[in-house]
């Protein structure tokens, strides 16, 4: 069911993603501004919305400084690696019927696997930086994103067994009598859960605290080089939320709207959620972080894997 | 099954090896074998195992290189535990690796000889059919390696658990009070910077 135009559907859905990634930095500040009771960007364009536009240029116009001290070629290949591995995921995300780039039979696994080289970016950046703060960031990205990747995982794996396929296709297929959100509550708050760490989102975005580490693993990169983890940041979320539509409410499945309407309704819901998560939580300790991805969320996600197993054996076998 | 792909992957995949061996930069070493290892992933979808394509990049690539990397990044390891990287690569370093591999090539040029030409699965093979493999003929295996993991589990809890002996503030002392010269333990490749300073 790959879309009849590849081409057409690689650029559209790369620049719809990218257009999306971008636009989400100003309703963030937007939003976060609301809920702070403040106005936030305002002034350029109407509602500030050309702020991106202003920032983007700013960041193309500063100097892309790489410090003499660091490691060259890996300092430059970092922040490529995060925005490679973020799009080849959305190369798997079904969209409406007919709008997908790749309908691979392992589309899940696939996701998974960039989502767990997206790590290398992180690592990379605060090690080549030879900084002791984007050292101490990188070290955090490493422990906290293959920790939270280990129940990201098993978390799914209630939504595959439901299922029966790796095909995302498939998956939402699955959910045309109900969504795998009612069978599969709490693997859907665990791939919520493990979503904000692998994205580093503000309750986990220990590994650039910036009232401990200066920037984290970013401190030492500027112009488009940190506007590449910038907005690689933003497509994660994006990635996230799309997957958690897809994986837990029907993906593009509604009465009325047409499907695609749908699927963005969702999506945008959920970053919603994400942006809400960063305006009200605080950020924990990181052995507190720690403690909580191995003997809680990985304990429960195991029982989810078992009970959902025993159901399925029992009733739809 | 796509030749082309194939032989570019396996091209990637044997250079990329070589450059693990050759570099005196732990990082740069890992970075290669990561590689190395997204492109045998590659064969392996090329020759119609997605399955196992996946799990390669997943558990391979994307956890054991990253805890390899992790605890390099632990290490510091500067340009001393380059210079003494550089003195074990010789050139007589290479005799026992060379005989080794030229036997190998030896096997490999009979096996072709014979006319043993034939590679590649033609069909694919689906998640489901490897879990199936895995629960029914090779239960048996997948029980014992489960037993080896719970083993080393065991092992590393008990090597990472420790009394709560003294305040921590000694621990940390007696690092500050070792010079890095000192010479305890093996071989130490630090930086040459003391510790503490900036």
């Amino acid at each position: 069911m790959t879309s009849p135009y590849p081409f057409a559907a690689i650029f559209g859905i790369l620049i719809v993603a990218l257009t999306i990634a971008s636009g989400l930095i100003w309703i963030e500040r937007r939003l976060l501004a609301l809920w702070q009771d403040r106005y936030g960007p305002n002034r350029v364009g109407p509602f500030g919305l050309l702020q991106v536009l202003a920032d983007t240029i700013k960041l193309l116009a500063k100097e892309d400084w790489i410090p003499p001290f660091a490691d060259k070629p890996v300092f430059i290949i970092a922040p490529a690696i995060i925005m490679i591995t973020v799009l080849m995921s959305f190369a798997v995300i079904p969209i409406a019927p007919g709008i997908i780039i790749s309908d691979l039979n392992i589309a899940l696994l696939f996701f998974l696997a960039m989502s767990s080289l997206g790590v290398y970016s992180i690592v990379l950046a605060g090690w080549s930086s030879d900084n002791k703060y984007s050292l101490l960031g990188g070290v955090r990205a490493a422990a906290q994103m293959l920790s939270y990747e280990v129940f990201m995982g098993l978390s799914l794996m209630g939504v595959v067994l439901l299922s029966g396929s790796f095909d995302l296709v498939d998956i939402v297929h699955a959910q045309r009598k109900i969504w795998f959100i009612i069978p599969q509550f709490l693997g859907f708050v665990l791939f919520l859960i493990a979503g904000l760490a692998e994205t580093r989102r503000l309750p986990f975005d220990l590994p650039e605290a910036e009232s401990e580490l200066v920037a984290g693993f970013h401190s030492e990169y500027s112009g488009m080089k940190f506007g590449m983890f910038f907005v690689g940041e933003y497509l994660g979320v994006t990635l996230i939320s799309a997957m958690i539509t897809i994986l837990f409410f029907g993906g593009w499945m509604g009465p009325v709207l047409p499907p695609i309407v749908w699927f963005l309704l969702k999506m945008f819901f959920f970053i919603g959620v994400f942006i809400l998560m960063r305006a009200s939580l605080p950020r924990p300790r990181f052995d507190q972080l720690m403690a909580w991805a191995w003997k809680l969320m990985l304990p429960l996600a195991l029982a989810n894997l078992l009970v959902t197993g025993a159901v399925v054996l029992a009733f739809f076998h | 099954m796509n030749v082309i792909a194939f032989y570019i992957a396996a091209a990637i995949a044997v250079l990329t090896t070589v450059l693990v061996i050759t570099r005196k930069n732990a990082v740069q070493a890992l970075l290669y074998l990561a590689v190395s290892l997204i492109s045998v992933a590659v064969i392996f979808y090329d020759l119609g195992a997605p399955f196992m394509a996946a799990l390669e990049v997943i558990i391979y690539a994307g956890s054991i290189i990253v805890l390899f990397i992790f605890v390099v990044m632990m290490l510091n390891l500067g340009k001393r535990a380059t210079e003494a990287e550089s003195k074990l690569l010789h050139a007589r370093m290479w005799i026992g690796p060379i005989i080794l591999a030229g036997i190998l090539i030896a096997e490999l040029a009979y096996l072709l000889a014979q006319g043993n030409t034939r590679v590649g699965a033609a069909h694919v093979i689906p998640p489901r059919d490897v879990g199936l493999a895995l629960y029914r003929p090779y239960l048996l295996g997948v029980e014992i390696s489960s037993m080896l993991l719970m083993g080393a589990l065991v092992g590393a809890y008990h090597l990472g658990w420790h009394k709560q002996r003294k305040p921590e503030t000694q621990d940390a002392n007696r690092e500050h009070a070792t010079s890095p010269d000192a010479g305890r333990g093996p071989v130490r490749t630090g930086s040459g910077r003391t510790v503490g300073a900036p």
